[in-house]
């Protein structure tokens, strides 16, 4: 227990201030992913949508795809395969040798791309249960297009969204523990290191999962908060 | 795109496929049996069966699968001469038994709470019924409750029974060689990701579509007295 204390303090030769900058860095992938996720999603869903069969057989084989393959392999494809571009392109511009892609941009493109095809599941079931009557009258009241956007359409699509975005969440910020597997130093990663240089590997995973648990919880709190904003003039009862 | 390139890793991820078929099933075995005494349990309402029940399950869906492997593989491992001491050391030291441990008690936590969604939705009218008919507790829960939530809980069973065949390629990450794991070999070797990327895709996506097809098999069959007779015009 002293031993435990003593590494994950904030002493010299504690691991305290390490694993909470990795937290750091795994919430800022996870929300920049879930928000790259969010307009793929959108843009996915909205496609799904169209009049036009093309765009939304693309959309449908997209959603099938990333949601039916393990991330851990999209993840792969993603990284081997962005270096690759990258080092042809390379090549062009006269740079010989292989380059990497920088892990962060590919934890946050990866995580886009598998979360966006959550998301677009969500955008359009929510977009499936919007009120049609509720968008005819307020063209009827002359609003423009856009201020129906903004006042009616958005705001009654995020109260049907956001329970299911509070899941693609939970989902994403889980998923950005394999991000380690490409190098980023985020929290699974950094206890990795700790575990393996002092080969404590046990205090090092329990404190991950402790400080993964505390993220999952401390946001899932702000998705009920806004869950209740969304939900302000729902008659209930 | 060349075909024989395709010829020559499809094979070969194939090989794969048996390890990933084990980890899914007996993992999602293995929870089922572990989700169901948790999630009835709850029925009772004491504090002290729920407290216990419902940390494991917080802590299990809260943290990431990868974190849980680790800390069994890894983490246990430093606990040789007391799991030496059990007699179990065996089990612990393979990553194998690791991963399936994983997988099943992350299962179990998640298949526990669709389980007890399932039975919440058992309507009370035909548990009062059962009772009128004298039936005892036990033939109640075998004849009337298991049955209706049997048909409620698949879908959700469903969509975590696919997310737990997507969960196995975890395993690779402590050294299984399962279809991601060979999958990764053939990219570091060959560095064509895409192709690979196809052809593993592709195993994963016919495997979830034939269980897709299967749990919809089962759910027909759950649901066939819903259902109308078949009326044959003469």
């Amino acid at each position: 227990m002293t031993d435990a204390i003593r590494l994950l303090g904030f002493e010299s030769g504690g691991w305290g201030f390490a694993l909470l900058a990795a937290s750091l860095v795994t919430l800022v992938l996870s929300v920049a992913g879930f928000s790259l996720g969010a307009a793929i999603g959108g843009l996915a869903a909205a496609a799904r949508v169209s009049q036009s069969r093309l765009l939304a057989g693309i959309a449908d084989g997209y959603g099938t795809i990333f949601r039916g393959v393990p991330d851990l392999l999209t993840i792969y494809l993603l990284y081997f395969g962005g270096s690759i571009a990258l080092t042809t392109v390379g090549r062009w511009i006269g740079l010989n040798g292989f380059i990497g892609l920088p892990a962060f941009a590919t934890g946050t493109f990866a995580i886009g791309i598998i979360s966006g095809a959550y998301q677009a599941e969500v955008f359009r079931g929510a977009w499936l249960a919007l009120d049609r009557g509720q968008v005819e009258a307020a063209y009827a009241y002359g609003m423009p297009h856009r201020l129906a956007l903004r006042r009616v359409i958005l705001p009654q699509l995020m109260r049907h969204a956001v329970p299911g975005l509070s899941n693609v969440w939970q989902l994403v910020l889980k998923d950005s523990a394999l991000i380690s597997v490409i190098g980023l130093v985020e929290l699974m990663r950094q206890a990795q290191i700790g575990a393996g240089s002092t080969r404590q590997p046990f205090i090092f995973y329990t404190a991950a999962a402790a400080l993964y648990f505390i993220i999952a919880s401390a946001t899932g709190v702000l998705f009920r908060r806004g869950e209740r904003i969304t939900m302000r003039g729902v008659r209930r009862g | 795109m060349d075909v024989t390139f395709f010829a020559e890793i499809i094979p070969r991820l194939l090989t794969g496929l048996p390890l990933t078929l084990q980890l899914a099933s007996l993992s999602v075995l293995f929870g089922i049996i572990i989700a169901l005494p948790l999630a009835l349990a709850q029925r009772f309402r004491h504090p002290l069966i729920d407290w216990p029940i419902r940390t494991y399950v917080a802590i299990f869906r809260g943290t990431p699968l990868l974190v849980q492997i680790f800390l069994i593989y890894y983490g246990l491992g430093q606990f040789r001469f007391f799991f030496q001491e059990l007699g179990v050391w065996s089990v612990f030291r393979e990553p194998y038994w690791c991963a399936i441990l994983a997988l099943t008690l992350n299962t179990a936590a998640y298949g526990s709470e669709i389980i007890r969604g399932g039975l919440q939705s058992v309507p009370q009218g035909e548990v009062d019924a059962a009772h009128a008919f004298g039936m005892s507790p036990w033939t109640t829960l075998r004849r009337i409750v298991l049955p209706i939530t049997a048909r409620h809980a698949l879908p959700s069973y469903g969509n975590e029974i696919i997310l737990m065949v997507k969960g196995t390629s975890l395993a690779s990450i402590v050294t299984l060689m399962e279809i991601t794991g060979i999958a990764h070999g053939i990219i570091s070797q060959t560095y064509r990701p895409i192709e690979v990327f196809i052809c593993a895709g592709a195993i994963y996506l016919t495997l979830n579509f034939a269980i897709t097809r299967m749990l919809a098999a089962i759910e027909h069959r759950l649901g066939r007295h819903l259902r109308p007779p078949a009326v044959s015009i003469a």
